[in-house]
Protein backbone atom coordinates (compact mmCIF):
# COMPACT_ATOMS: atom_id res chain seq x y z
CA UNK A 1 0.00 0.00 0.00
CA UNK A 2 1.24 3.44 -0.92
CA UNK A 3 0.23 4.90 2.40
CA UNK A 4 2.12 2.31 4.37
CA UNK A 5 5.22 2.91 2.33
CA UNK A 6 4.92 6.63 2.97
CA UNK A 7 4.41 6.03 6.67
CA UNK A 8 7.56 3.93 6.70
CA UNK A 9 9.47 6.68 4.94
CA UNK A 10 8.26 9.25 7.45
CA UNK A 11 9.22 6.99 10.35
CA UNK A 12 12.66 6.49 8.85
CA UNK A 13 13.15 10.21 8.30
CA UNK A 14 12.08 10.82 11.85
CA UNK A 15 14.62 8.38 13.14
CA UNK A 16 17.38 10.14 11.26
CA UNK A 17 16.22 13.50 12.52
CA UNK A 18 16.17 12.33 16.10
CA UNK A 19 19.45 10.49 15.96
CA UNK A 20 21.78 13.48 15.84
CA UNK A 21 24.12 13.13 18.68
CA UNK A 22 23.38 14.98 21.90
CA UNK A 23 26.08 13.30 23.95
CA UNK A 24 29.38 14.86 24.93
CA UNK A 25 32.42 13.16 26.39
CA UNK A 26 32.27 14.99 29.70
CA UNK A 27 29.93 17.88 30.23
CA UNK A 28 28.42 19.66 33.17
CA UNK A 29 25.53 22.04 33.53
CA UNK A 30 26.34 25.34 35.16
CA UNK A 31 23.41 27.19 36.70
CA UNK A 32 24.60 30.74 36.40
CA UNK A 33 23.72 34.36 36.87
CA UNK A 34 23.23 36.33 33.66
CA UNK A 35 25.95 38.93 34.13
CA UNK A 36 28.80 36.45 33.66
CA UNK A 37 27.21 35.33 30.40
CA UNK A 38 26.08 38.67 28.96
CA UNK A 39 29.51 40.16 29.62
CA UNK A 40 31.13 37.57 27.36
CA UNK A 41 33.06 36.09 30.30
CA UNK A 42 32.13 32.49 29.53
CA UNK A 43 32.96 32.81 25.83
CA UNK A 44 36.42 33.83 27.00
CA UNK A 45 37.05 31.37 29.83
CA UNK A 46 35.22 28.16 28.87
CA UNK A 47 37.46 27.30 25.90
CA UNK A 48 40.48 27.45 28.25
CA UNK A 49 38.74 25.12 30.70
CA UNK A 50 37.83 22.77 27.87
CA UNK A 51 41.46 22.68 26.78
CA UNK A 52 42.89 22.07 30.25
CA UNK A 53 40.31 19.68 31.69
CA UNK A 54 38.37 18.37 28.68
CA UNK A 55 35.12 19.40 30.33
CA UNK A 56 32.37 21.02 28.28
CA UNK A 57 30.48 23.48 30.43
CA UNK A 58 26.87 24.06 29.39
CA UNK A 59 25.72 27.36 30.81
CA UNK A 60 22.12 28.00 31.76
CA UNK A 61 22.05 31.72 32.47
CA UNK A 62 19.08 32.92 34.51
CA UNK A 63 18.75 35.30 37.44
CA UNK A 64 20.50 34.28 40.67
CA UNK A 65 17.19 33.51 42.38
CA UNK A 66 16.04 31.23 39.59
CA UNK A 67 19.48 29.60 39.29
CA UNK A 68 19.37 28.66 42.98
CA UNK A 69 15.81 27.31 42.62
CA UNK A 70 16.85 25.23 39.59
CA UNK A 71 19.86 23.92 41.49
CA UNK A 72 17.61 22.94 44.41
CA UNK A 73 15.66 20.81 41.94
CA UNK A 74 19.00 19.15 41.03
CA UNK A 75 18.94 20.60 37.51
CA UNK A 76 22.62 21.35 37.31
CA UNK A 77 26.03 20.38 38.61
CA UNK A 78 27.58 23.68 39.64
CA UNK A 79 26.09 26.99 40.77
CA UNK A 80 27.80 30.31 39.97
CA UNK A 81 25.84 33.30 41.27
CA UNK A 82 26.22 36.52 43.25
CA UNK A 83 24.13 36.58 46.41
CA UNK A 84 26.32 35.47 49.27
CA UNK A 85 23.63 35.17 51.92
CA UNK A 86 21.35 33.11 49.67
CA UNK A 87 24.28 30.92 48.59
CA UNK A 88 25.25 30.25 52.19
CA UNK A 89 21.67 29.29 52.96
CA UNK A 90 21.77 26.99 49.92
CA UNK A 91 24.79 25.22 51.41
CA UNK A 92 23.51 25.10 54.98
CA UNK A 93 20.22 23.62 53.76
CA UNK A 94 22.27 20.77 52.32
CA UNK A 95 21.87 21.59 48.62
CA UNK A 96 25.48 22.64 48.12
CA UNK A 97 28.76 21.04 49.18
CA UNK A 98 30.78 24.17 49.88
CA UNK A 99 30.70 27.74 48.65
CA UNK A 100 33.87 29.48 47.47
CA UNK A 101 34.46 33.16 46.86
CA UNK A 102 35.48 33.41 43.22
CA UNK A 103 35.71 37.02 42.12
CA UNK A 104 34.09 40.39 42.56
CA UNK A 105 33.25 43.58 40.80
CA UNK A 106 30.84 46.34 41.74
CA UNK A 107 27.41 47.72 41.06
CA UNK A 108 26.91 51.12 39.51
CA UNK A 109 23.89 53.41 39.16
CA UNK A 110 23.38 54.17 35.51
CA UNK A 111 21.07 56.92 34.34
CA UNK A 112 20.09 59.40 31.64
CA UNK A 113 22.61 62.03 30.51
CA UNK A 114 20.45 64.90 31.82
CA UNK A 115 20.72 63.50 35.38
CA UNK A 116 17.28 64.71 36.62
CA UNK A 117 17.97 63.56 40.20
CA UNK A 118 21.25 65.44 40.25
CA UNK A 119 23.35 62.57 41.59
CA UNK A 120 26.22 62.40 39.15
CA UNK A 121 29.67 62.03 40.68
CA UNK A 122 28.23 60.95 44.03
CA UNK A 123 29.96 58.15 45.92
CA UNK A 124 27.13 57.93 48.45
CA UNK A 125 24.61 55.44 47.15
CA UNK A 126 22.09 56.12 49.94
CA UNK A 127 22.09 59.82 49.20
CA UNK A 128 21.60 59.12 45.51
CA UNK A 129 18.67 56.77 46.11
CA UNK A 130 17.06 59.26 48.50
CA UNK A 131 17.33 61.95 45.88
CA UNK A 132 15.82 59.67 43.21
CA UNK A 133 12.93 58.72 45.52
CA UNK A 134 12.19 62.24 46.76
CA UNK A 135 12.07 63.64 43.25
CA UNK A 136 10.26 60.55 42.00
CA UNK A 137 12.49 60.28 38.95
CA UNK A 138 11.96 56.97 37.16
CA UNK A 139 14.01 54.04 38.47
CA UNK A 140 13.98 50.63 36.79
CA UNK A 141 14.28 47.68 39.15
CA UNK A 142 14.92 44.05 38.16
CA UNK A 143 12.10 42.88 40.44
CA UNK A 144 13.02 39.24 39.75
CA UNK A 145 14.73 38.14 42.96
CA UNK A 146 18.08 38.04 41.14
CA UNK A 147 21.41 38.81 42.79
CA UNK A 148 21.29 42.38 41.55
CA UNK A 149 17.69 42.75 42.72
CA UNK A 150 18.60 41.47 46.18
CA UNK A 151 21.48 43.95 46.31
CA UNK A 152 19.18 46.77 45.22
CA UNK A 153 16.55 45.85 47.82
CA UNK A 154 19.23 45.92 50.49
CA UNK A 155 20.40 49.37 49.37
CA UNK A 156 16.86 50.80 49.58
CA UNK A 157 16.55 49.33 53.05
CA UNK A 158 19.85 50.87 54.18
CA UNK A 159 18.58 54.17 52.80
CA UNK A 160 15.31 53.73 54.76
CA UNK A 161 13.14 54.10 51.69
CA UNK A 162 10.27 51.86 50.64
CA UNK A 163 10.21 52.21 46.85
CA UNK A 164 7.23 49.86 46.48
CA UNK A 165 4.97 52.83 47.27
CA UNK A 166 6.02 54.30 43.94
CA UNK A 167 5.62 51.03 42.08
CA UNK A 168 4.11 51.59 38.66
CA UNK A 169 4.61 55.34 38.95
CA UNK A 170 8.31 56.10 39.21
CA UNK A 171 9.55 52.72 40.52
CA UNK A 172 9.39 50.31 37.58
CA UNK A 173 9.71 46.63 38.45
CA UNK A 174 10.54 44.98 35.14
CA UNK A 175 10.65 41.39 36.33
CA UNK A 176 13.27 40.63 33.69
CA UNK A 177 17.00 40.15 33.25
CA UNK A 178 19.68 42.82 33.57
CA UNK A 179 19.91 43.45 29.83
CA UNK A 180 16.16 43.76 29.35
CA UNK A 181 15.95 46.04 32.36
CA UNK A 182 18.71 48.23 30.93
CA UNK A 183 16.79 48.39 27.65
CA UNK A 184 13.68 49.51 29.57
CA UNK A 185 15.65 52.07 31.59
CA UNK A 186 17.13 53.53 28.41
CA UNK A 187 13.69 53.64 26.81
CA UNK A 188 12.05 55.26 29.84
CA UNK A 189 14.87 57.61 30.80
CA UNK A 190 15.13 55.84 34.15
CA UNK A 191 17.99 55.23 36.56
CA UNK A 192 18.95 51.63 37.14
CA UNK A 193 21.31 49.61 39.31
CA UNK A 194 23.51 47.34 37.19
CA UNK A 195 26.58 45.23 37.73
CA UNK A 196 29.50 46.91 36.02
CA UNK A 197 30.34 43.98 33.75
CA UNK A 198 26.92 43.86 32.07
CA UNK A 199 26.90 47.65 31.72
CA UNK A 200 30.33 47.83 30.08
CA UNK A 201 29.43 45.16 27.55
CA UNK A 202 25.88 46.45 26.98
CA UNK A 203 25.31 47.43 23.36
CA UNK A 204 22.32 49.80 23.62
CA UNK A 205 23.76 52.47 25.97
CA UNK A 206 22.66 55.44 23.84
CA UNK A 207 23.81 58.46 25.92
CA UNK A 208 23.34 56.79 29.29
CA UNK A 209 26.26 56.79 31.65
CA UNK A 210 27.41 55.76 35.12
CA UNK A 211 26.37 58.36 37.70
CA UNK A 212 27.16 56.71 41.03
CA UNK A 213 30.07 54.40 41.78
CA UNK A 214 32.79 53.79 44.32
CA UNK A 215 30.62 53.31 47.44
CA UNK A 216 31.79 50.35 49.55
CA UNK A 217 28.18 49.16 49.72
CA UNK A 218 28.17 48.60 45.95
CA UNK A 219 30.52 45.63 46.31
CA UNK A 220 29.41 42.60 44.28
CA UNK A 221 30.81 39.18 45.22
CA UNK A 222 30.49 36.11 42.99
CA UNK A 223 30.64 32.64 44.46
CA UNK A 224 30.82 29.12 43.10
CA UNK A 225 29.28 26.02 44.69
CA UNK A 226 29.18 22.35 43.79
CA UNK A 227 25.66 20.98 44.03
CA UNK A 228 25.49 18.30 46.69
CA UNK A 229 25.61 14.76 45.27
CA UNK A 230 24.08 13.31 48.44
CA UNK A 231 20.97 15.42 47.79
CA UNK A 232 21.14 15.07 44.00
CA UNK A 233 22.65 11.69 43.06
CA UNK A 234 22.86 12.66 39.38
CA UNK A 235 25.33 15.47 40.00
CA UNK A 236 28.57 14.98 38.12
CA UNK A 237 30.58 15.84 41.16
CA UNK A 238 33.99 14.84 39.80
CA UNK A 239 33.76 17.00 36.69
CA UNK A 240 32.04 19.76 38.66
CA UNK A 241 34.80 19.76 41.26
CA UNK A 242 37.45 19.82 38.53
CA UNK A 243 35.76 22.87 37.02
CA UNK A 244 35.63 24.65 40.37
CA UNK A 245 39.23 23.77 41.19
CA UNK A 246 40.34 25.20 37.86
CA UNK A 247 38.55 28.48 38.51
CA UNK A 248 40.06 28.75 42.00
CA UNK A 249 43.57 27.79 40.87
CA UNK A 250 46.27 30.38 40.18
CA UNK A 251 45.79 29.81 36.49
CA UNK A 252 42.03 30.31 36.68
CA UNK A 253 42.34 33.36 38.85
CA UNK A 254 44.86 35.02 36.57
CA UNK A 255 42.67 34.17 33.57
CA UNK A 256 39.79 36.00 35.29
CA UNK A 257 42.11 38.92 36.01
CA UNK A 258 43.16 39.31 32.40
CA UNK A 259 39.64 39.41 30.92
CA UNK A 260 38.99 42.91 29.67
CA UNK A 261 36.40 44.60 27.48
CA UNK A 262 37.47 47.84 25.83
CA UNK A 263 40.39 48.13 28.24
CA UNK A 264 38.20 47.63 31.33
CA UNK A 265 38.79 44.70 33.64
CA UNK A 266 35.35 43.19 34.36
CA UNK A 267 35.98 40.77 37.25
CA UNK A 268 38.53 40.84 40.05
CA UNK A 269 39.59 37.40 41.29
CA UNK A 270 39.54 36.92 45.07
CA UNK A 271 39.53 33.20 45.80
CA UNK A 272 41.03 32.40 49.17
CA UNK B 1 18.65 50.85 12.87
CA UNK B 2 16.28 49.11 10.44
CA UNK B 3 18.49 49.64 7.43
CA UNK B 4 21.50 48.54 9.46
CA UNK B 5 19.68 45.41 10.50
CA UNK B 6 18.81 44.54 6.91
CA UNK B 7 22.37 44.99 5.71
CA UNK B 8 23.65 43.07 8.75
CA UNK B 9 21.22 40.26 8.00
CA UNK B 10 22.44 40.13 4.42
CA UNK B 11 26.07 40.05 5.57
CA UNK B 12 25.24 37.28 8.05
CA UNK B 13 23.62 35.16 5.37
CA UNK B 14 26.27 35.79 2.74
CA UNK B 15 29.20 35.21 5.10
CA UNK B 16 27.57 31.93 6.24
CA UNK B 17 28.86 32.49 9.76
CA UNK B 18 29.39 29.02 11.23
CA UNK B 19 27.71 29.84 14.55
CA UNK B 20 24.69 31.21 12.73
CA UNK B 21 24.45 28.15 10.51
CA UNK B 22 24.63 25.89 13.57
CA UNK B 23 21.87 27.83 15.33
CA UNK B 24 19.74 27.93 12.21
CA UNK B 25 20.11 24.22 11.54
CA UNK B 26 19.19 23.35 15.11
CA UNK B 27 16.10 25.59 14.89
CA UNK B 28 14.96 23.85 11.73
CA UNK B 29 15.80 20.35 13.02
CA UNK B 30 13.95 20.85 16.29
CA UNK B 31 10.87 22.35 14.68
CA UNK B 32 10.68 19.84 11.83
CA UNK B 33 11.09 16.93 14.26
CA UNK B 34 8.34 18.37 16.42
CA UNK B 35 6.16 18.88 13.35
CA UNK B 36 6.73 15.31 12.13
CA UNK B 37 5.83 13.80 15.49
CA UNK B 38 2.88 16.10 16.04
CA UNK B 39 1.68 15.40 12.50
CA UNK B 40 1.77 11.64 12.95
CA UNK B 41 -0.19 11.92 16.19
CA UNK B 42 -2.51 14.80 15.44
CA UNK B 43 -3.60 14.20 11.86
CA UNK B 44 -5.18 10.80 12.56
CA UNK B 45 -6.65 12.28 15.73
CA UNK B 46 -8.23 15.15 13.80
CA UNK B 47 -9.57 12.69 11.22
CA UNK B 48 -11.08 10.41 13.84
CA UNK B 49 -12.78 13.42 15.40
CA UNK B 50 -14.17 14.41 12.01
CA UNK B 51 -15.57 11.06 10.91
CA UNK B 52 -16.65 9.30 14.06
CA UNK B 53 -19.32 9.80 16.66
CA UNK B 54 -18.66 9.10 20.28
CA UNK B 55 -19.72 10.80 23.46
CA UNK B 56 -17.35 13.53 24.51
CA UNK B 57 -16.35 14.19 20.92
CA UNK B 58 -17.68 17.76 20.90
CA UNK B 59 -16.00 18.38 24.22
CA UNK B 60 -12.67 17.12 22.90
CA UNK B 61 -12.96 19.34 19.82
CA UNK B 62 -13.71 22.38 21.95
CA UNK B 63 -10.79 21.49 24.19
CA UNK B 64 -8.39 21.16 21.25
CA UNK B 65 -9.58 24.46 19.80
CA UNK B 66 -8.96 26.18 23.11
CA UNK B 67 -5.53 24.56 23.39
CA UNK B 68 -4.50 26.26 20.14
CA UNK B 69 -3.95 29.33 22.30
CA UNK B 70 -1.83 27.50 24.84
CA UNK B 71 0.81 29.91 26.20
CA UNK B 72 4.26 28.56 25.34
CA UNK B 73 5.65 29.59 28.74
CA UNK B 74 3.10 27.39 30.48
CA UNK B 75 4.00 24.44 28.25
CA UNK B 76 7.68 25.12 28.93
CA UNK B 77 7.07 25.18 32.65
CA UNK B 78 5.06 21.96 32.53
CA UNK B 79 7.71 20.12 30.48
CA UNK B 80 10.43 21.53 32.73
CA UNK B 81 8.76 20.19 35.87
CA UNK B 82 8.27 16.81 34.19
CA UNK B 83 11.87 16.53 32.98
CA UNK B 84 13.57 18.14 35.97
CA UNK B 85 15.91 15.77 37.77
CA UNK B 86 13.54 16.01 40.71
CA UNK B 87 10.49 15.50 38.47
CA UNK B 88 8.78 12.25 37.46
CA UNK B 89 10.79 11.85 34.22
CA UNK B 90 14.05 13.20 35.60
CA UNK B 91 15.70 9.82 35.22
CA UNK B 92 15.71 10.30 31.43
CA UNK B 93 18.17 13.20 31.78
CA UNK B 94 16.43 15.07 28.99
CA UNK B 95 16.30 18.58 30.44
CA UNK B 96 18.46 21.11 28.57
CA UNK B 97 18.67 18.96 25.44
CA UNK B 98 17.18 19.46 21.96
CA UNK B 99 14.89 16.50 22.69
CA UNK B 100 13.29 18.47 25.53
CA UNK B 101 12.69 21.32 23.11
CA UNK B 102 11.09 18.94 20.61
CA UNK B 103 8.77 17.59 23.31
CA UNK B 104 7.65 21.08 24.28
CA UNK B 105 7.00 22.03 20.67
CA UNK B 106 5.09 18.80 20.01
CA UNK B 107 2.72 19.66 22.85
CA UNK B 108 2.34 23.18 21.49
CA UNK B 109 1.47 22.22 17.93
CA UNK B 110 -0.62 19.07 18.38
CA UNK B 111 -3.79 21.10 19.08
CA UNK B 112 -3.21 23.27 16.02
CA UNK B 113 -2.60 20.39 13.64
CA UNK B 114 -5.44 18.30 15.09
CA UNK B 115 -7.99 21.12 15.01
CA UNK B 116 -7.15 22.23 11.50
CA UNK B 117 -7.08 18.62 10.24
CA UNK B 118 -10.49 18.13 11.78
CA UNK B 119 -11.84 21.08 9.81
CA UNK B 120 -10.36 19.89 6.52
CA UNK B 121 -11.53 16.30 6.90
CA UNK B 122 -14.98 17.21 8.14
CA UNK B 123 -15.62 18.95 4.83
CA UNK B 124 -14.38 15.95 2.90
CA UNK B 125 -16.43 13.60 5.04
CA UNK B 126 -19.69 15.06 3.72
CA UNK B 127 -18.62 14.06 0.23
CA UNK B 128 -17.23 10.61 1.02
CA UNK B 129 -19.37 9.31 3.84
CA UNK B 130 -22.06 7.61 1.79
CA UNK B 131 -19.60 6.16 -0.69
CA UNK B 132 -17.46 4.64 2.07
CA UNK B 133 -20.58 3.31 3.78
CA UNK B 134 -21.77 1.61 0.61
CA UNK B 135 -18.32 0.13 -0.03
CA UNK B 136 -18.14 -1.07 3.59
CA UNK B 137 -14.73 0.51 4.10
CA UNK B 138 -13.33 0.03 7.58
CA UNK B 139 -12.34 2.96 9.79
CA UNK B 140 -8.60 2.36 9.53
CA UNK B 141 -8.67 2.36 5.77
CA UNK B 142 -10.99 5.35 5.77
CA UNK B 143 -8.60 7.40 7.90
CA UNK B 144 -5.73 6.74 5.48
CA UNK B 145 -7.92 7.46 2.49
CA UNK B 146 -9.12 10.77 3.92
CA UNK B 147 -5.61 11.89 4.86
CA UNK B 148 -4.26 10.86 1.49
CA UNK B 149 -6.95 12.63 -0.51
CA UNK B 150 -6.69 15.76 1.59
CA UNK B 151 -2.89 15.78 1.55
CA UNK B 152 -2.47 19.05 -0.29
CA UNK B 153 -5.01 20.87 1.88
CA UNK B 154 -3.24 19.45 4.92
CA UNK B 155 -0.02 21.17 3.86
CA UNK B 156 -1.49 24.44 5.09
CA UNK B 157 -2.32 22.75 8.38
CA UNK B 158 1.27 21.60 8.76
CA UNK B 159 2.54 25.05 7.83
CA UNK B 160 0.49 26.57 10.63
CA UNK B 161 2.06 24.09 13.04
CA UNK B 162 5.54 24.76 11.71
CA UNK B 163 5.02 28.51 12.01
CA UNK B 164 4.07 28.14 15.65
CA UNK B 165 7.04 25.87 16.39
CA UNK B 166 9.77 27.86 14.66
CA UNK B 167 8.67 31.22 16.08
CA UNK B 168 8.16 30.12 19.66
CA UNK B 169 10.61 31.23 22.37
CA UNK B 170 8.98 30.90 25.79
CA UNK B 171 8.93 27.12 26.03
CA UNK B 172 12.29 26.32 24.46
CA UNK B 173 14.01 28.93 26.61
CA UNK B 174 12.88 27.15 29.78
CA UNK B 175 13.43 23.53 28.75
CA UNK B 176 16.43 24.11 26.47
CA UNK B 177 18.24 26.68 28.57
CA UNK B 178 19.62 28.54 25.52
CA UNK B 179 22.98 26.76 25.93
CA UNK B 180 25.57 27.81 23.38
CA UNK B 181 26.38 25.06 20.84
CA UNK B 182 23.82 22.75 22.43
CA UNK B 183 20.33 24.20 22.67
CA UNK B 184 20.61 27.70 21.24
CA UNK B 185 18.15 28.28 18.42
CA UNK B 186 17.15 31.36 16.45
CA UNK B 187 14.46 32.66 18.79
CA UNK B 188 16.48 32.21 21.97
CA UNK B 189 19.51 33.77 20.28
CA UNK B 190 17.34 36.77 19.37
CA UNK B 191 16.17 37.04 22.99
CA UNK B 192 19.78 36.83 24.19
CA UNK B 193 21.08 39.51 21.81
CA UNK B 194 18.17 41.76 22.78
CA UNK B 195 19.07 41.37 26.44
CA UNK B 196 22.69 42.24 25.61
CA UNK B 197 21.41 45.43 24.00
CA UNK B 198 22.67 44.29 20.58
CA UNK B 199 19.39 45.32 19.03
CA UNK B 200 20.61 45.57 15.47
CA UNK B 201 22.12 42.07 15.57
CA UNK B 202 18.93 40.75 17.21
CA UNK B 203 16.81 42.28 14.48
CA UNK B 204 19.02 40.91 11.72
CA UNK B 205 18.70 37.42 13.25
CA UNK B 206 14.96 38.01 13.16
CA UNK B 207 15.16 38.83 9.48
CA UNK B 208 17.12 35.65 8.81
CA UNK B 209 14.46 33.63 10.68
CA UNK B 210 11.73 35.32 8.68
CA UNK B 211 13.55 34.46 5.45
CA UNK B 212 13.64 30.79 6.41
CA UNK B 213 9.93 30.83 7.24
CA UNK B 214 9.19 32.49 3.90
CA UNK B 215 11.29 29.92 2.08
CA UNK B 216 9.49 26.98 3.70
CA UNK B 217 6.13 28.52 2.91
CA UNK B 218 7.09 29.25 -0.67
CA UNK B 219 8.25 25.67 -1.26
CA UNK B 220 5.09 24.17 0.20
CA UNK B 221 2.84 26.57 -1.67
CA UNK B 222 4.54 25.86 -4.98
CA UNK B 223 4.08 22.12 -4.45
CA UNK B 224 0.43 22.77 -3.78
CA UNK B 225 0.03 24.96 -6.85
CA UNK B 226 1.81 22.39 -8.98
CA UNK B 227 -0.48 19.65 -7.70
CA UNK B 228 -3.59 21.74 -8.34
CA UNK B 229 -2.55 22.44 -11.90
CA UNK B 230 -1.88 18.78 -12.54
CA UNK B 231 -5.33 18.03 -11.23
CA UNK B 232 -4.28 15.95 -8.20
CA UNK B 233 -6.59 17.92 -5.96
Amino acid sequence: MVILRIAKKIAFGLGTLMSFNFCYAESIILQSTTSTKNSGFYDYILPMIKEDTGITVNVVAVGTGQAIKNAQRCDGDVLLVHAKAAEERFVSDGYGVKRFDLMFNDFVIVGPPGDPANITGSTDVSGALKSIASQQTPFASRGDNSGTHKAETKLWKISEIDPSKGSGMWYLETGSGMGSTLNIAVGKGAYVLSDRATWIKFGNKQNFKVHVQGDKRLFNQYGVTLINPTKCPNVKSKAGQKFISWLLSDKGQSAIESYTVGGNQLFFPNAQ
Amino acid sequence: MLINAFSDALTLIVSADSDLIEILLLSVKVSFSALAIAGILAMPLGTILAISHFSGRKLLITFLNAMMGLPPVVVGLFVYLMLSRSGPLGILELLYTPTAMIIAQVILIIPIVASLTYQVIEELNREYRDLFLSLKIGPQQAIFAYLWDARYSLFTTLLAGFGRAISEVGAVMIVGGNINHLTRIMTTAIALETSKGELSLALSLGIVLLTIALLVNAIVMSIKTFATEKGYV
